[in-house]
Formats: structure tokens, sequence, C-alpha cells
């Protein structure tokens, strides 16, 4: 296999006496492309957030590029760095325009200069096709544009892994398509990514490989074509029913 | 109304205003930076200091302004045996006062700001401190300005309590006037106006400001 970028071994995660994820392990190789799904409330948002130590763990280890990413080391900014993450709702800053939301963090975390970031983040905007909205505020845009603006803002950094969470769970469905297509031309690049979503034809069409979250722990992994047409396990059979209408007309 | 008693007293309540205005704004200077302290330590659960800066706000805004004032002007005397001059005293105890107020003004302004811009801020690689500066206390400030601008008005107002420990400001030149003359009416009619005159324009330019920054910032 190619290098590995990120490794996950064997986290714990529970608030509470509530435990959300029971000893789960997974690598994720340069240039892969993974989708996780599950049930609601198993677990999926909570494993991106612990990926950036926006939650603690209480037990294993995640390693970006051999290194621990630990909540409380001096470093973790460091190492947060090279981990994009997008979020459902967007969180654009309100008070920055879509070109300063863009370049305030390559400024100020990788003190690159500004002239630089952004020509880069022009480019960005252009590839999306929202350069025209370089000077707006968040607000005068709409869910998918915003979206992609926070796709561009995280792509800015230079990441190593982009986290993708049900980022168009909140978008209207004619928005929908355009930050999907978004994130396949990433993919079709070679982005490394790490995508959850309720997206079940997205889910096929860009995975390299599939996880089906339940219970805390991987129920079944494997090729997308594999998993959609013949899942192994009953549980990820019962969960892909839920996306299937039976039709209920007369034949 | 005697138009000549007032024309004659207007040097006096300059003097008063420019002593009200004086002791206030830096009353009110030190009550923004002791409230901003205050507010970061209690956001952020500072331990040992949190508790104190609790006690405090409780304190100080659940007592006079004018019991506080009598602590400082003639109890610090008594205790520590220092001589304490009466406009010091009163800008400190206006500044302790208002310190309470503007520490509330600016904690529920930063609670304002969702938990989940700081984590996207920190997910960008930005340290707490920031993502605090940069992301943060910019929409706080914004959130805050309306109770900012009442805080401001209510301190200015607080200052005629200065008359009670003899510094000479606005109140104090009025019951002085009052005292010693029987110009009652002119003397209370020149303090309406001076106050009007001191806090008209903060009220003014605060909705200005206010509006102006949440369109700025928020678009509405
Ligand atoms: N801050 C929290 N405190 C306590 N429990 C939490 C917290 N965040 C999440 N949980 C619980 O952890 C479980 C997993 O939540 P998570 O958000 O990761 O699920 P999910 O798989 O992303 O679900 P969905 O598809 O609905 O987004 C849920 O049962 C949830 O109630
Ligand atoms: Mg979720």
């Amino acid at each position: 296999m190619a290098d590995t970028v990120l490794t996950i071994n064997n986290i714990k995660k529970s608030y509470g006496d509530n435990l959300i994820l029971n000893g789960l392990s997974l690598d994720v190789h340069k240039g892969e492309v993974i989708v996780i799904i599950g049930p609601s409330g198993c677990g999926k948002s909570t494993l991106l957030r612990c990926i950036n130590a926006l939650e603690p763990i209480q037990g294993g280890e995640i390693r970006l590029d051999g290194e621990l990413i630990d909540g409380k080391s001096r470093n973790l900014a460091q190492t947060r760095q090279k981990i994009g993450m997008v979020f459902q709702n967007y969180e654009l800053f309100p008070h920055k325009t879509v070109l300063q939301n863009i370049i305030l963090a390559p400024m100020k975390v990788q003190k690159r200069s500004k002239d630089e970031v952004t020509e880069e983040a022009e480019q960005l905007l252009e590839r999306v096709g929202l350069l025209d909205k370089r000077d707006s505020y968040p607000r005068q845009l709409s869910g998918g544009q915003m979206q992609r603006v926070a796709i561009v803002r995280a792509l800015c950094m230079h990441p190593e892994i982009m986290l993708f969470d049900e980022v168009t769970a909140a978008l209207d469905p004619e928005m929908v398509r355009e930050v999907l297509d978004t994130m396949l031309e990433l993919a079709k690049n070679g982005r490394t990514m790490l995508i959850v979503t309720h997206e079940m034809n997205f889910a096929r069409a860009i995975a390299d490989r599939v996880i089906f979250l339940d219970g805390g722990e991987i129920v079944e992994e494997g090729d997308p074509e594999d998993f959609f047409t013949h899942p192994k396990t009953e549980r990820a059979q019962k969960f892909l029913h839920t996306f299937e209408y039976e039709s209920v007309k007369h034949k | 109304m005697n138009w000549d008693v007032i024309v004659s007293y207007l040097p006096l309540y300059k003097d008063g205003l420019l002593i009200t205005l004086y002791t206030g704004w830096l009353g009110i200077l030190i009550s923004i930076v002791l409230g901003l302290v205050t507010a970061l330590i209690v956001h952020f659960k500072v331990p040992v200091l949190k508790t104190i800066a609790k006690i405090y706000i409780e304190i100080l805004r659940n007592t006079p302004l004018l019991i506080q004032l009598f602590f400082i002007y003639y109890g610090i005397p008594k205790l520590f045996g220092i001589v304490t001059d009466e406009i010091a005293c009163g800008v400190i105890g206006l500044g302790l006062l208002g310190g309470a107020y503007m520490a509330e003004t600016f904690r529920s302004g930063i609670e304002a700001v969702d938990t989940i811009q700081m984590e996207s801020a920190v997910s960008l690689g930005m340290t707490r401190r920031q993502a605090m500066f940069h992301i943060i206390l910019p929409q706080a400030v914004t959130y805050s300005v309306p109770a900012f601008v009442a805080n401001l008005i209510f301190l200015l107002k607080e200052t005629s309590v200065f008359s009670c420990i003899s510094i000479m400001e606005l109140m104090f030149t009025a019951k002085d006037r009052i005292a010693v003359s029987s110009t009652t009416v002119e003397s209370l009619f020149l303090v309406v106006v001076f106050y009007l005159i001191v806090l008209l324009p903060v009220s003014i330019i605060g909705s200005v400001v206010e509006r102006r920054l949440r369109y700025a910032s928020f678009g509405n």
C-alpha cells in the first residue's frame, strides 16, 4: 500500500458513561478517499472531531504523518494546520469577507505573505466559480456558495487530509450538487479525504473505501461497489435498506 | 427664572462639567480594562481568579456606589493610614463599579458567539489566543455594543454621587448653589441642562455606532 497519512489506533471515546467509539482503528493512505456512513448518533461526527482534537479521547492514539495528535500538546495548532475541516453549517467568519475568511489563517498561522495567499485564494475561488464573490460577506451568499468558500478556506492551508462532516446536510437540494462536484474534483486531483455523508449515490461515486460505523465500531468496510451491492453484514444491509423505497404501484 | 443668575452661574457649571467629564471618562476607561480582564478570566475559567472575579462582580453590582465610595474614601485611610485624594477615590470607585458591569457585558458578548466559531478557527491552525483576537472578540464587541452604551450612560450618571465625597462636579455645584443662595430653580435647571450636554452625545453617537457596527458585522 501507499504511505499512510493518518493512523487511528484503537481509540476510545465516551461522553460520561456513554461510550461512543469503542476501540476503533483505521489507516488512511495518501490520496485515499474514505466515506464513513452509519446511522444517526453512531459517532461519525465524534470520530472526525477526535481526529483534529476538538474532542479529547480516553484511550488509543491518533497519528498524522507519524506525529501524535494530542489535545494538550503545544504543537496542536501546528498539527491542525495539516487537517482541513469542513463543517455542516460552513462556520465562515461572519465579520470577514470571503477573501478575508480564506487568507486569515495562512497569513496569521503560516506567516505567508498577503500577496501570495491572495493570489492562491483567487485561483481557488476561480476554480469553484466564486471569484466574483471575493469581497462579499458570508451573509450575502447562498448555502452552497458558503460551503464552497469553506472548502477553499480549508484548502488554502495546504492540508494533508480533509475532513468533511455532512457538508451538504444543511443545503437546499438544488445546491447539493455544486458542493459535491467540488469534492469530486478534489478527489480526482488526489486529495486525501475523510467524508461523512448521507448521500449514498455520491458515496458510491467518490469513495475508494467505504466504512460502515455502528455501535462505536467499524462493522464493515470495503470497496464501494461490493459494499453497496452486496453488504456482508446484516446491520449494513438493514442500514442500506432504509435508503430504498418499495414500489407500491401494482405491476 | 432669573436669566441673569443663570448666565452668572455658567462659569461655575462649566468647571463642574469639566470635572464630571474628567472623572467620569477616566473611571470608564478603568472599567473597560478591568471589565475586559475580568470577563476573560470568567470565560476561560482561570482557577482561583475566576472565583475572585465572580465575588467581585456580585459585590460591586449589589451595593450602592455611595457606600463603595465611603469605603474607599473614609475606610482606606483608617485601615492603611494612607491619605486619599477625593478625585482619585471617585475615579477608582467608579472604575471598580463599572468594571463589574462591563465584565458582565463583555462576557455575555463572548458567549453570544458560538463555540463552533472557536472550533472553526482552531481547526484552521489558529491558537486559542489568535482565535479569540481575530474571530471571537470582534464579533463579541458587536454583540456587546448596546449594553456597553447603556453602561456608559449609567456610569456617567453615577458620577453625581461624587458630590458626597466633595468632588466639585456638576451635582456638587448645584447643591452648593442651592445651599448658599436662594436660586433653587436656576440651579436645578442648569444641572439638568449640563447633564444633558454630557449624556445626549453619548446616547446619540452610541446608537449610530450600534447600527453601523451591526450592519458591518452581520448585515442587518
Ligand atoms: N458534547 C456531547 N456530549 C454528550 N454526548 C454527545 C456529545 N456530542 C455527541 N454526543 C452523543 O454522542 C453520540 C454520537 O454523536 P455524533 O454526533 O458523533 O453522531 P453522528 O454519527 O455524527 O450522528 P448524525 O448522523 O446524526 O450526525 C450521540 O449519541 C450523541 O448523543
Ligand atoms: Mg454528525
